[in-house]
């Protein structure tokens, strides 16, 4: 399995989880887990997803994801989950 | 599973605190380069290189974009060549074309610097040594990506004098050579005592001849978390100070590990060692004097820096020991002045003199790194300047170095721009009182006593 962390920071707006969503079941990608919360009206959001169905390579998939932010107006990052296993776990 | 506060911490690390992986280094031994013909050891030094570095660049930029880490520089660290060019050199000039070769190899494969333009001269210097370091004035003239550097000392050799006056003429004629761009040569050289083999940081980087074939060596930084953990808690003490820098350095140096462990899996090439360094930026906030300032001391330079340095440095080795599974190079906090935007504040505010910088290069890694003095300085002070850090270094048995700009044409009071990563520098007036009948006994200083151990 290929895990990987999305990340969505932004002013919330209608309809941010159902666009990155979408993008990502149109892209083969099988989301684990989302956490959400709301802080001083920023939208923040993490998921931890399967990427070892999706055909297109990583750089693609995280290009796609920053462009999809840039158009709902959020920044959205992947990256893959060693960086935070690594860091956070001994 | 990892929690959304753990993934913010992380990204906010990178965003907001300059958290990065400041070089990944590729050690590649040239000795099976070696020959009597100059030119065939120059395409042997040519093909090697590019044969295993020539993906470097883009396998780093690769585990950047997929970890959103930065990796800033993508470096190469080959054998001293004053060992690879023993054969085949038999003028300063022959030593030239080894560096201009390097230069181009450097130029094509898009690394920042190859390091290595070196001579290991601790006890005595050879023919080729010498002519190597005779050549570093031209060469550093006449290339942009070289790095040099020559060990002068060590603590199981004693300090050669000899060696350590040369250093000081050719400090001064690579200034000279480079005048045009406010002596910058000398920004490419550096003179150390104990230098190690596994270095992944210019100018200092060498593949030594104790090192495998080729070997990935990462270099960590991020002096900006350090600080930005510390500002959290100003009030805390000693030990709540000490715990947070370790748990902080744990964090920055597990981020080495994996850039280490992806870049040498990816490349095919063996991990060698991770160095844990807080290493500054000229970037606001990525700065060793402003963790100093957090832990207490108003500027750096101030009474209590010496001790706040030495807490910081035994802290970050502490953290990041556990965090990796190898660890050398130079390991510890850095203390350039130009590259670092607090030590540079604190020497404008007159709080941080030459002085006071060798007492603190006791207690840290390295040395008088990154300073601008007077062109005027004659080469025996620098020379002094030089034995005196060897010094530290040989009876602490620790690595120290010097890597000094006699910046010609500019006086204390002026300023110089390096440029990038290199920085900027007032000018720091230098003691005037002469060393030069010190510096022209010839021979070399004993190893100290408690060198033999055996």
């Amino acid at each position: 399995m290929t895990k990987a962390i999305i990340t969505v920071v932004g002013r919330d707006t209608v309809g941010i989880i159902a666009r990155v969503c979408t993008h990502l079941a149109d892209s083969h990608i099988n989301i684990l887990d989302i956490s959400q919360t709301i802080v001083q009206g920023y939208f923040n959001m993490m998921m931890i997803v399967d990427m070892s169905q999706c055909t297109n390579d990583f750089g693609t998939v995280s290009d796609e994801l920053r462009l999809l932010g840039e158009e709902i107006g959020v920044q959205v990052k992947c990256q893959l989950e060693d960086i935070f296993d690594k860091m956070h776990r001994i | 599973m990892i929690n959304i506060t753990e993934v913010f911490e992380t990204n906010k690390m990178i965003e907001h605190e300059n958290l990065d992986v400041r070089t990944i280094t590729m050690g590649i031994s040239l000795l099976d380069c070696a020959s009597d013909s100059l030119d065939a050891t120059c395409d042997a030094i040519r093909q090697k290189i590019i044969r295993y570095a020539s993906r470097l660049v883009s396998v780093g930029d690769e585990i950047s974009r997929e970890f959103a880490i930065p990796i800033v520089n993508k470096r190469i660290s080959i054998t001293p060549i004053s060992l690879v060019g023993a054969h085949c050199c038999n003028t300063p000039d022959d030593y030239v074309r080894i560096a201009l070769t390097l230069d181009e190899v450097a130029h094509q494969i898009g690394v920042n610097f190859i390091g290595g333009y070196s001579a290991i001269v601790s006890k005595g210097m050879s023919r080729s040594d010498e002519l190597l370091i005779r050549s570093i004035p031209q060469a550093m003239a006449q290339t942009q990506r070289i790095c040099s550097s020559v060990n002068v000392g060590s603590t199981k050799t004693g300090i050669n004098m000899d060696a350590v006056r040369l250093m000081g003429d050719i400090i001064k004629q690579t200034a000279h050579l480079t005048r045009q761009a406010d002596s910058i040569g000398c920004a490419k050289l550096v003179v150390l005592c104990n230098a190690p083999d596994d270095n992944p940081f210019m100018a200092g980087a060498f593949h030594g001849v104790s090192e495998a074939d080729t070997i990935i060596n990462v270099g960590v930084s991020g002096p900006g978390v350090v600080k930005y953990a510390l500002e959290q808690i100003p009030n805390a003490n000693f030990e709540q100070l000490c715990e947070t820098i370790k748990k902080t350095a744990f964090k920055i140096t597990r981020v080495g590990q994996l850039v280490a462990q992806e870049a040498s899996h990816r490349l095919g090439v063996p991990f060698g060692i991770i160095d844990l360094s807080l290493a500054p930026t000229p970037a606001i906030g990525d700065s060793v004097a402003d963790i100093l300032h957090c832990i207490g001391v108003e500027q750096a330079g101030a009474p209590g820096t010496t001790a706040a340095l030495a807490l910081l440095n035994d802290q970050v080795k502490k953290g990041g020991v556990m965090a990796s599974s190898y660890v050398g190079g130079l390991s510890g906090a850095f203390i350039p002045v130009s590259e670092d935007q607090g030590m540079i504040a604190a020497v404008e505010a007159g709080a941080l003199t030459i002085e006071k910088l060798e007492a603190m290069t006791c207690v840290c890694s390295v040395g008088l790194d990154m300073i601008a003095i007077p062109g005027t300085t004659p080469a025996t002070t620098i020379a002094g300047i030089i034995a005196d850090e060897a010094a530290i270094g040989m009876v602490n048995q620790k690595t120290t170095a010097v890597r000094i700009i006699p910046v010609e044409g500019k006086e204390v009071g002026d300023r110089v721009e390096f440029g990038g990563l290199l920085g900027y520098a007032p000018i720091m007036p230098v003691n005037t009182f002469d060393c030069q009948r010190f510096v022209d006994r010839t021979g070399r200083i004993p190893a100290p006593i408690h060198s033999f151990k055996n």
